[in-house]
């Protein structure tokens, strides 16, 4: 079986502690795993760890068997509502997806730019391409991110936390994106929000110090605390609530 | 005839230096305004004026003290917000402190003659002399090349350092090397606003622009533009008024901004009504 992303034996932390323990994970083409976990498990160091922003104390991770190919990898960061005020447009976002195979001037052809139009064509932004990203909702600015993400065509997408700020009406949409994306590449997405994203995803990988792979879409509040993975299953039907256990 | 000669060679060196101030006040502040460090570039301007002490006392030229300070101090900085053991916020507040102390400390220890603590201060269009224009204008073309060159690379790190760094080695090079652009953007301006009113030189005119675009390029074009508008328009009400130029210029630059709120505040409520009436 051909694997798109190899991860042996990873341990991995900051300053000497360790936050990632002995970590294994396989993901193949068109692969949609949902990385769950507690806050402070390790979810965003173990994309860090992928995409070479932290170094790992010891393991190894192979991209297609050889090393990390960044061009391949697309990722959308954690949101921060702190910035949406920065000068910026829509284009001029989804643009920045390029950079990776860009020189450090970063000039843009016209043809990156008719490419950029055709992604947020696709995502449904097409006539706000000039517009600055300050003036877009949570979720549009969700989709202009997720576009800089899969601009570069890449064969694994690492989302971290999609969900946040992001309007319950539009979250429909964005995971029929994801779906659709999901064709060509292969979606690792962190999410606390086991209950939304367990309708999208494939598999989970419960990541608390250290990872338990679970080979299914459907995930149950026992297996979690077999996992050692103190979160708490919420579903969001007409209104949100906890699926509570056996009592 | 020697009094015309005397006002015209005047009137052209203020202009020089204002078309100067703006383009690296402008240029610089886009970038600090953004990327939200205004309170950083407000202790590496207060940290200089330890240098243009240490320039006096020491007997070499202030202005390059000022610059070894500031660069040194916004460097320092930088890095230390690179990790996030110490609160910034304060680190910044004693820097601010000690440059001041320092500063002073200095210039009265220095003896003899006892330089004008005002004008450093409170800047003055008077002391700039032929050198200062040619160090701001060599700036001046740094900022421009620098800024047109690596225009995205600059853009996309201000706006998101995180993702920036998935696809380059050099975040920290460029971020180093903007820093000490604004650094010495700061200290060079401190002969015209003072070192108490350099930064606004520098904040006002972006925020000014900000309230009309959100267009990283249009924000450092027009920056540029309405700095010189409002530093041209000061230059000539003190001149006729016979108020101290740095601070007109800096009170000037308020009241456009002030108008400009005003202004874009009505095109916000006009634009919600045709909004409200299309839905």
């Amino acid at each position: 079986m051909d694997y798109i992303l190899e991860i042996e034996s990873l341990n991995a932390g900051y300053n000497g502690n360790v936050v990632l323990e002995n970590i294994n994970l396989r993901v193949r083409e068109n692969d949609y795993i949902g990385v769950i976990g507690p806050n402070g498990g390790g979810k965003t160091t173990l994309l860090k760890v992928i995409l070479g922003l932290l170094k790992p104390f010891s393991g190894r991770i192979l991209f297609h068997g050889g090393s990390v190919d960044k061009t391949e990898i697309g990722y959308l960061p954690q949101m921060s509502e702190g910035d949406v005020t920065f000068p910026v447009t829509v284009l001029d976002v989804v643009l920045s997806g390029l950079m990776i195979r860009k020189s450090v001037t970063g000039r843009m052809t016209r043809r990156d730019r008719v490419h950029a139009m055709s992604v947020l064509e696709e995502l449904g932004l097409g006539s706000m391409a000039g517009i600055p990203l300050s003036e877009l909702s949570g979720g549009q600015r969700q989709r202009v991110f997720l576009g800089r993400a899969v601009i570069g065509s890449p064969r694994l997408l690492l989302l971290d936390e999609p969900g946040n700020f992001v309007d319950t009406g539009f979250e429909m949409g964005f995971y029929e994106k994801l779906k659709e994306f999901n064709k060509s590449m292969a979606i690792l997405m962190v999410s606390h929000d086991v209950g939304t994203i367990s309708s999208h995803v494939n598999s989970f990988a419960c990541v608390n110090r250290t990872l338990h792979y679970h080979p299914s879409g459907k995930i149950t509040n026992d297996q979690l605390k077999a996992y050692g993975c103190p979160i708490q299953l919420v579903t969001h039907g007409e209104v949100p609530h906890t699926v509570l256990q056996k009592h | 005839m020697q009094q015309i000669l005397l006002e015209y060679s005047f009137v052209l060196r203020a202009l020089a230096g204002a078309l100067l101030a703006s383009i690296t006040a402008g240029i610089a502040g886009t970038y600090i305004v953004s990327r939200r460090m205004v309170f950083l570039s407000g202790g590496v301007t207060h940290a200089s004026f330890g240098g243009i002490g240490l320039g006096h006392f020491a007997g070499f030229s202030p202005v390059a003290g000022a610059a070894v300070f500031g660069v040194i101090s916004a460097l320092g900085v930088e890095y230390l917000s690179g990790y996030h053991k110490i609160r910034e916020d304060s680190a910044i507040g004693i820097l601010w402190a000690l440059g001041m102390a320092t500063g002073i400390i200095f210039i009265y220890l220095t003896p003899g003659y006892s330089p004008n603590l005002m004008s450093y201060l409170f800047g003055s269009i008077l002391t700039v002399t032929m050198a200062d224009l040619v160090a701001l204008a060599i700036l001046s073309v740094v900022l421009i090349i620098y800024f047109t060159l690596f225009y995205r690379t600059i853009l996309y790190l201000s706006f998101d350092e995180v993702y920036a760094r998935t696809y380059t080695r050099y975040a920290d090079h460029f971020k180093y090397i903007s820093i000490s652009l604004v650094a010495l953007t700061i200290v060079l301006n401190i002969r015209m606003a003072g070192v108490i009113l350099v930064l606004s030189l520098l904040t006002i005119p972006p925020n000014i622009v900000m309230l009309f675009t959100r267009v990283y390029k249009r924000v450092l074009i027009w920056s540029v533009i309405t700095g010189f508008a409002g530093t041209i328009s000061g230059f000539t009400i003190s001149w006729f008024a016979g108020v101290p130029a740095g601070a007109t210029v800096i009170f000037t630059l308020v009241v456009m901004w002030i108008i400009c709120r005003v202004i874009s505040g009505i095109f916000a409520v006009k634009r919600n009504n045709v909004k409200q009436k299309t839905n």
